[in-house]
């Protein structure tokens, strides 16, 4: 097709060029095209471009794969900057603010690992873990724990101690909450014990 | 003769030709004689000459709408006599004796004079539209007799109608014309001008000292995305200032994409006793304490509705700042504010004004303060909820959803920018009420949670929601929402790693299930030219049609065509289509579609298409009502810019920027227009090194004004 004849023309980037994509992964033909529309540009050294927020950095698209290209296209895709502004935040503060701790059961064969933000509060929590689980717990209780269960959630805080899931408020809790565990049998009812 | 369009007596000469009938004439006569019982509203005589007006009336005595041709083309070559022809007057005086109600009227070719205007203006007291194209023999005395009579029943946009009228004479003093023209027309109330920059605040004033009512836009559509620079221009101080220094008795201002500054809306607030409504859209450059200026001053203030603007947060006591003698609040909208608010003295405010109908919360408003408010104001017709967490199995969530069940009036819901989407069945009662629900800031509710709360919507015509709804989300709303007329789908992850949030069967979909559908805006994975169709055939009413394929010069993923094809579906079937934005693999074949079939178009937005200037050309060709057209990254460049100069004129903006166009086409066509704004944009090093003729220019924008260039332009705006 024309486009790639275009371009072959060129310098020939595409040889050294860095990719983020994995080896074998072809944009070639959607980058051609791209680069179909910039050939007609008179092309300085690519790299001199690289500084400009102008039209060149629809040519960065063709030096990394498709998904990132997005990010590299000024004002692409055409969304008000108020709303990608009021979007974005919540997702990257949620991603880069998760509070991901290991699980761990009696008695399982492996670890779990959750994200203690994705969840509202400790219902919710709970209700998790007992799916990821397979189990039941019973309901808190401030005085007796979860009584009538075989299991007890317990995790461990930041002074290093075992602590019953649920007594302090959950805000607290997922701050200071380095790792979970599910404990089960005798040594769970005797944490749930009120002496 | 039911099925004939509205060419009439076109078809009526077909018939009679293809007969071959000497009787011809009586053959006519009987089948006219049958088309009398037929109501005939839309007539168009393709010749003047072909009948008289006496016998058109006879026929037709339900006539609303005329057109009239009357020299023949070649006239335009100057290839026949001024007077060889073509005179209305015969034409408005019978129409005028008999009892027609004539509401449009469109001559093309014809010779018109004032005394015909002025017959005109006087004789028809539903008159709607008067279009003039190429036509000659009158005045501006002529054009003030209409304006006098008939301004009353002009829409908002007076000064596009007034450039039209203008244009079509080619008349070199312009100028003039229009000034006469406003010169009567002192008793026009409401203005709306599309670019600020058109024409001056003192101008305008002069022209228009009955104004109470005034829109304004300040910088061009691509300014959302980030490719104008903040400080472009579009500065409403001048505006505000003239204002105040007149004796115009502002009482609304409503302002997109302008830079607002604190001393404005102060002096805004102080100068005008009767201010009632104030609309930011877009805007930036104030601060709360602007909006406390607005709400301690405006003693009849009913609307302060600030619509995705970029406000800094200065406190949350501008609330505080209404006096307790304001009562007088129908419509408050500070979702877009980010910082806290005076919680007491929004409920303060809210239970004294029994006129609020609608109000939209930010963030900082909780769920308690939500269900305190309601309990105010159940009478609310529009609301936007702050932050929607809590919960669910609490005291205070159980008596919102008491309180919910009595605003039986709400229609218009929005919000949920913090949502705990357990709390949402609160909202289920009422939903069977909603005309308009916006999900689009609602990143917090999951696809099934978002089809659960729509599938309780059977009435929504508006519905803005973000993609994660996905495909077969948009299959539910096609099922349910039977009175759909707006959809906008918005990406919840623009820069993502496409997870296919929706695809071409969504909105398929949606054409099948929604016939009342008009507007689409939609963000999608990929598209194909077979989904266009069937959207094309599905939804002929298409007024507004935008598709981002958020990967650029994305093929038809099934046969890996461009989607020239689907658009042109679009454009053929949707013939009172007139926004359109196209993305995806798109050659030049697809602006051939889009001239020669969309008549009705005013605006079109284009990126990464078209392969070489007949692209630009066959739209500026063909499209007779484009406004505005707004192009990116694409092949087009001198030749198309400069082919047709004063089409620009009959236009109100061009934007250009990464395309083919350099600083000498543009210098050449700011020469030969002056009544043209011709502003390239160079923020970066380029131009640095001495501006050459043949270096492309990044940004080109340029308008329509009758104030020559702006003197506001910061130093990287050049005016040619």
């Amino acid at each position: 097709m024309e486009s790639k004849v275009a371009y072959e023309t060129d310098l020939n980037l595409k040889a050294t060029e860095l990719r983020l994509g994995l080896p074998g992964t072809d944009d070639s033909e959607e980058q051609a095209l791209f680069n179909a529309r910039n050939n007609k540009r008179s092309f300085p050294d690519a790299s001199g471009e690289c500084g400009s927020k102008s039209c060149s950095d629809a040519q960065h698209a063709d030096n990394e794969t498709a998904p990132p290209a997005k990010a590299q296209i000024v004002g692409w895709p055409p969304i008000r900057s108020y709303r990608k502004n009021n979007l974005q935040p919540k997702k990257t503060e949620a991603e880069a603010a998760g509070i991901f701790v290991k699980v761990s059961m009696d008695g399982a064969p492996y670890l779990r690992k959750i994200d203690l933000r994705t969840y509202n509060g400790y219902p919710e929590l709970l209700k998790s873990l007992e799916n990821m689980f397979k189990f039941t717990i019973g309901a808190y209780s401030e005085r007796e724990g979860y009584k009538g269960s075989e299991y007890a959630p317990t995790y461990e805080d930041k002074d290093g101690d075992w602590m019953l899931v649920g007594d302090v408020p959950w805000d607290m809790f997922i701050v200071s909450c380095n790792r979970l565990r599910i404990m089960k049998g005798s040594e769970a009812r005797g944490l749930g014990c009120s002496v | 003769m039911n099925y004939f369009p509205d060419e009439v007596l076109e078809h009526v000469f077909d018939v009679v030709t293809s007969h071959r009938d000497r009787n011809a004439v009586s053959l006519v006569c009987k089948l006219w004689y049958r088309v009398e019982r037929f109501s005939r509203q839309r007539v168009f005589i393709g010749n003047c000459y072909a009948i008289s007006p006496q016998r058109l009336i006879e026929r037709f005595p339900g006539l609303k709408s005329l057109t009239l041709k009357g020299k023949p083309h070649f006239a335009d070559f100057n290839l026949v006599p001024h007077d060889w022809g073509g005179y209305v007057q015969p034409w408005i005086k019978a129409l005028a004796r008999s009892r027609i109600g004539l509401e449009e009227l469109r001559l093309k070719r014809m010779l018109v004079s004032d005394e015909s205007l002025e017959l005109l203006s006087r004789s028809f007291a539903n008159f709607k539209s008067l279009v003039l194209v190429s036509c000659e023999g009158f005045t501006t005395a002529g054009l003030a007799a209409i304006a006098a009579n008939w301004m009353n029943y002009f829409p908002d946009e007076v000064l596009e109608h007034v450039f039209d009228v203008v244009t079509s004479h080619r008349d070199r003093n312009a100028v003039s014309l229009v000034c006469k023209l406003w010169y009567r027309v002192e008793r026009f109330s409401r203005l709306f001008i599309g670019n600020c920059y058109a024409i001056s605040p003192q101008r305008l004033i002069e022209r228009f000292p009955g104004l109470k009512s005034l829109t304004l836009k300040g910088k061009p559509h691509f300014a959302d995305f980030n490719l104008v620079p903040h400080d472009w221009g579009g500065y409403v101080q001048p505006w505000i200032k003239a204002l105040a220094r007149s004796r115009i008795g502002l009482e609304e201002l409503r302002l997109k994409r302008m830079l607002v500054s604190d001393e404005s809306l102060e002096l805004l607030s102080r100068s005008f006793a009767n201010f009632k409504s104030l609309v930011l859209v877009s805007c930036e450059g104030f601060t709360t304490a602007g909006l406390a200026a607005i709400a301690a001053n405006c003693r009849f203030l009913r609307e302060l509705d600030l619509q995705e603007n970029e406000i800094d947060d200065h406190s949350g006591h501008w609330l505080s700042c209404f006096p307790d003698t304001c009562t007088s609040l129908i419509s408050l909208n500070f979702a877009c504010l980010k910082g806290e608010i005076n919680l007491a003295a929004l409920e303060r405010l809210v239970a004294r004004s029994p006129n609020l109908k609608s109000l939209r919360l930010n963030r900082a408003v909780p769920l308690e303060t939500l269900q305190k408010i309601l309990m105010q104001a159940p009478q609310l017709a529009d609301l936007g909820t702050g932050s929607y967490v809590h919960d669910p199995d609490s005291e205070t969530y159980n008596k919102l959803k008491a309180t919910i069940l009595k605003c039986k009036s709400i229609r218009n819901l929005s919000g949920f920018l913090e949502v705990a989407p357990r709390c949402l069945p609160a909202f289920y009662p009422i939903c069977m009420n909603l005309t308009s629900l916006n999900l689009s800031y609602a990143a917090g509710i999951h696809g099934s949670e978002l089809i659960k709360l729509i599938s309780h919507c059977a009435k929504l015509q508006r519905l803005w929601i973000l993609d994660c709804i996905g495909d077969k989300g948009l299959e539910v709303v096609a099922s349910t929402c039977k009175e759909l007329q707006e959809l906008r789908v918005f990406p919840s992850d623009p820069f993502g790693v496409g997870h296919a949030a929706v695809t071409e069967s969504g909105l398929v979909a949606i054409s099948i299930g929604c016939p009342k559908l008009h507007s689409v805006l939609y963000f999608c994975q990929q598209m194909t030219n077979a989904a266009l169709m069937t959207v094309a055939k599905n939804c002929p009413n298409f007024i507004r049609f935008r598709l981002c394929i958020l990967e650029p010069t994305k093929p038809d993923p099934s046969t890996m065509q461009p989607l020239d094809d689907g658009f042109g579906a679009i454009v053929q079937s949707c013939k009172q289509l007139r926004r359109l934005s196209m993305t995806g693999l798109l050659t030049d074949q697809v602006f051939l579609y889009i001239g020669m079939y969309a008549e009705q178009l005013e605006m079109l937005s284009i990126a990464f298409a078209g392969d070489s200037d007949k692209g630009m050309l066959y739209v500026l060709n063909g499209c007779k009502k484009l406004r505005k057209l707004e192009i990116r990254d694409c092949p087009f460049g001198n030749v198309a810019l400069l082919r047709d100069v004063g089409k620009y004129e009959t236009m109100r903006s061009l934007w250009m920027s990464s395309c083919e166009v350099t600083l000498g086409g543009c210098k050449t066509l700011a020469k030969k227009m002056p009544r043209l704004n011709v502003e390239i944009i160079n923020e970066n090093d380029q131009m640095e090194l001495g501006p050459e003729d043949g270096q492309r220019v990044d940004r080109m924008y340029l308008y329509r004004t009758l104030v020559g260039p702006r003197k506001d332009a910061p130093e990287f705006v050049w005016t040619l």
